[in-house]
């Protein structure tokens, strides 16, 4: 025990006496924090926007400034050819045109429709989904009001739940959590383990009445307190700065944290056991872990859109799991009776994971 | 002999309060083997850094190759070669690959690095092994490359820094053989070493403690003046003068 | 039980790599005993084998009686070891690291003071500094109080003097010699030859096989050929003449001089000096000179190899 302690304490010198490493443990989640939720939104607002307006007649002229004082439209530019459109998209004046057919407001009356065509810059696919969604929402509008006496139809009124003002922030938040937690985890001791094999200390510890098991403990107890440090930050800093909602139980949400942060931990140290070079490790960290989390967990691009051969893929990251959960807890509420599948699956992951790695720690070089 | 290759005039470097190189002032002349020594942090290395244009000094003069080492540090990189503790090639490459590598980065065009590459492997007798990783060469032969890439764009003076650490005897005195050869040939050779042994092999020696220029003279008359019977004894003299006081 | 470390036959074989062969040794207790060889000749593999941190693929080898293979939980309580590169933390203090490695073996600086107060108490003015700012010297005077800190019963130091300057050096064999007469059995290894004459016994080696075991005298008697220093001022000139002559053996500069050996059981001094005047060399002087640890490896190396590489 006297062993262990002595060991502890060396570690948490480690941390507290390199003063990159603690400003990354303490400095990164802020950061990261203040950049996803100032920086980085989904909304848009003030679209550029052009009309080519083939009919100037009464209708098109009451759509066009309905999208003026829809709050989310700029009109920038009238234009008056296809060739205009493109060189306007090409130019980077406008994010989207708007094209009204010959003689609109006759062929509405006579044949109950006309056409208008929407144009965005595709070279952005995710704003200009999103561009295109708000101009049918402004059209669907403007039928609604216009022809609500003539006809009687279906109409589907949208209300996305649990995040109903679209906030990206919300959906940011639990994926940040799972990178900073990976980083903070996997990165700092595959890197703090490898450090001592190529200084030559592990030869001495190993050496010593240290068992490999303290030794593993030893290295992950700090970076296992300081991650759980992480998670409160950020979830404060989420609530208070940005006003993100924990709707679940802040216990189930933390416990669960915990566990992903074990596994993450275990991740790591099965790192340093494959390999013994400081800068393989960060390699494999950042390329193997820190990658997959940000791009194949569903933090930024959904996992439901994803081919197939990357959905299998992404059932191996840890990640993915701890997002489906962290966001059902804090976005929709969910009792631990939801998510107890993907909880299972982390602690599954961890249990082999860590197995593996202090089967592999070898007692010798 | 021929003007000095290398002139300082009380050349000092401060990190702060620190004084790591104290008033160095040094005339090293043509095809001489000038040896560096010192304890552990007697400022041996920054003295390099200083003279091979790395780093900046505080205060004083010098002139290196003939450039002044304020405002010619380019002309300074040009004429120097500069060889590390241990080798700087690249253990992934080829010989080949190396000397290509090597000559390309001083500037030669493709006609002169085939002709010098040519030239190289046949004076080294390394054609045989021209397409060989250099891992799998025995420790003598990369020395020896080594030293022949750092001097292959012909400087006029070549930094060996610890150039025979942890070597074996035979492959030790063999590299000397080639530093022996080169300053025949007009190259000036400034070398740092712990065996002092090889201290005895150079032309003058510089021992420097603390900073400091301790001793400054021939081998021989460095042993004369402290009335030892080798360079050893000079080396501890000198460095327990300086832990008495 | 007297040996306190015995190696039979041991090798270990990395890849195609041969990095020991056929090593056997005994070594008796309260014995100083040495390792001499250049980088790559398999002392590193041979102290991580002892030190347990290897396994032999052939051989046996036996630390304080116990098998290095099986019972190595049992011998690593007991020995002290250093790896090569001071195996320090840079960001501790001299206090700390000291601290830090008595607790991993379960004991206190305190309880064993007594052993390292010799060589730690001359770093106790700077205890709170940190390591990674400390000297060559003082850094290798830390490790070795920290490998000395749970009273071991054997000590290996691998290259513990490598990079470190020649003052320093001495002062670390003095503090082996104080530790040796206090009947520690040290074993260390060092690509120094000066450093050989310090050890109650050696062996060299070279490209992971034994080239000889002995006592630093006793090694020598192995250079059987007549050996001579020849000092002129032309050192190289005198060195191109030399190695031209059939009768050389082997010619190399040794400080000042060249050691000279020549084929010839009956060659004489007086003969060699004669000829070299006659080639030009005035101001040559040739002396008989006995055989020194570095002649006789050097020797023992190229009767290995045949003549070395080319």
């Amino acid at each position: 025990m006297h062993s262990f302690r002595g060991f502890l304490l060396k570690e948490f010198y480690h941390i507290f006496r390199d003063r990159r490493m603690a400003a990354i443990l303490f400095g990164m989640p802020l950061i990261q924090l203040l950049l996803f939720g100032f920086a980085i939104r989904n909304e848009i607002q003030e679209v550029n926007l052009g009309i080519y307006d083939q009919s100037h007649d009464a209708v098109t002229r009451e759509i066009t400034d309905k999208f003026a004082s829809s709050g989310y439209f700029v009109m920038t530019q009238e234009l008056h050819s296809r060739a205009e459109i493109e060189h306007a998209f090409a130019e980077g004046s406008i994010a989207e045109a708007i094209v009204f057919e010959p003689g609109f407001a006759t062929r509405m009356i006579r044949e109950g429709r006309a056409n208008v065509q929407v144009l965005t810059d595709g070279s952005n696919p995710n704003i200009s989904k999103i561009i295109t969604g708000y101009t049918t929402s402004v059209l669907q509008d403007y039928r609604n009001t216009a022809l609500r006496t003539a006809e009687v139809g279906v109409e589907a009124v949208p209300l996305m739940m649990f995040n109903p003002e679209l906030k990206s922030v919300n959906l940011f938040v639990p994926g940040l959590m799972a990178l900073i937690l990976m980083l903070v985890s996997a990165l700092m001791t595959s890197i703090s383990i490898t450090r001592e094999k190529e200084s030559g200390t592990m030869e001495v510890l190993l050496v010593s009445s240290l068992r490999p098991v303290e030794i593993i403990v030893g290295k992950v107890v700090p970076y296992f307190l300081l991650a759980f440090v992480n998670v409160v930050t950020v979830v404060a800093l989420a609530s208070f700065v940005f006003g993100v909602p924990c709707r679940g139980s802040v216990t189930l949400l933390m416990l669960e944290s915990l566990l992903f942060i074990v596994t993450a931990l275990s991740l790591g140290i099965f790192i340093s056991t494959i390999t013994s070079s400081q800068q393989v490790a960060m390699m494999i960290s950042l390329a193997g872990l820190l990658l997959p989390t940000i791009l194949l967990s569903g933090f930024i691009f959904p996992v439901a859109s994803m081919p197939l051969p990357l959905r299998m893929i992404s059932n191996l990251i840890p990640a993915k799991w701890y997002l489906i959960i962290v966001r059902g807890i804090m976005l929709k509420g969910t009792s631990f009776g939801y998510i107890w599948k993907e909880t299972l699956v982390l602690a599954l992951m961890a249990t082999v994971l860590m197995a593996a790695s202090i089967k592999k720690f070898k007692t010798r070089l | 002999m021929s003007e000095p290759v290398i002139h300082t005039d009380k050349l000092t470097k401060r990190f702060g309060g620190f004084v790591a190189v104290d008033a160095l002032s040094l005339t090293i002349s043509g095809g001489e083997i000038f040896g560096f020594l010192g304890a552990n942090g007697a400022g041996k290395t920054t003295a390099i850094r200083m003279l091979t244009g790395l780093l900046a000094p505080t205060s004083g003069k010098a002139t290196v190759a003939g450039f002044d080492l304020y405002s010619g540090s380019e002309g300074v990189k040009r004429n120097i070669g500069y060889m590390s503790q241990r080798f700087s090639l690249y253990e992934d490459l080829t010989v080949r690959e190396n000397i290509r590598f090597f000559a390309g980065i001083y500037g030669l065009t493709n006609q002169a690095i085939k002709e010098k590459s040519r030239q190289l492997l046949d004076s080294l007798k390394l054609v045989a092994v021209a397409d060989t990783r250099l891992a799998s060469l025995p420790l003598g032969w990369k020395q020896k490359l080594a030293f022949s890439v750092a001097i292959l764009h012909e400087p006029k003076i070549v930094f060996l820094d610890e150039p025979t650490g942890g070597v074996d005897p035979v492959t030790r005195r063999r590299f000397w053989d080639m530093i022996y050869e080169a300053s025949k040939q007009g190259l000036t050779i400034f070398v740092t070493t712990h065996y002092m042994d090889e201290a005895e092999y150079c032309d003058r020696l510089c021992i420097m403690v603390d900073g400091k220029v301790a001793a400054l003279d021939r081998p021989d008359a460095m042993k004369r003046t402290f009335g030892v019977e080798s360079m050893n004894e000079v080396f501890i003299q000198l460095a327990r003068s300086k832990k008495t006081e | 039980m007297k040996e306190v470390v015995t190696l039979a036959n041991v090798g270990k074989r990395f890849g195609a790599v041969q990095a020991l062969q056929g090593v056997t040794i005994s070594v008796g207790k309260g014995e100083l005993f040495g390792f001499i060889g250049a980088d790559g000749a398999g002392k590193t593999t041979l102290f991580r084998i002892l030190a347990t941190l290897l396994l032999p693929d052939e051989g046996r080898a036996e630390v304080l009686g116990l098998d290095v293979v099986r019972s190595y939980r049992d011998i690593r309580k007991r020995i002290g070891y250093m790896p090569g590169k001071f195996s320090l933390y840079p960001d501790l203090s001299v206090e700390e690291n000291l601290r830090f490695f008595a607790s991993v073996f379960g004991t206190t600086v305190e309880k064993n003071y007594e052993l390292i107060r010799d060589i730690y108490s001359q770093l106790e003015p700077f205890k709170t500094r940190r390591a990674g700012k400390l000297s060559g010297g003082m850094k290798q005077k830390l490790a070795l109080s920290c490998a000395l800190v749970h009273r071991p019963e054997v000590l290996f130091l691998d290259e513990p003097t490598t990079g470190v300057d020649a003052v320093s050096r001495k002062e670390f064999w003095q503090m082996l010699r104080r530790l040796r007469e206090q009947g520690m059995t040290i074993l260390v290894s060092t690509p120094y030859m000066d450093e050989a004459v310090l050890c109650d016994r050696i062996a060299f080696m070279q490209e992971g096989k034994m080239l000889a075991l002995d006592t630093p005298t006793g090694i020598t008697t192995l250079f059987r050929k007549p050996l001579f220093a020849i000092r002129a001022s032309d050192t190289w000139g005198l060195l191109c003449v030399l190695r031209a002559s059939p009768d050389a053996a082997s010619v190399y500069a040794f400080g000042s001089a060249l050691h000279y050996s020549d084929n010839r059981p009956s060659a004489r001094a007086d003969e060699l000096l004669a000829a070299l005047q006659a080639d030009g060399f005035t101001d040559v002087s040739v002396s008989v000179i006995q055989p020194g640890i570095e002649d006789t490896f050097i020797a023992l190396m190229e009767e290995k190899q045949g003549s070395v590489d080319e």
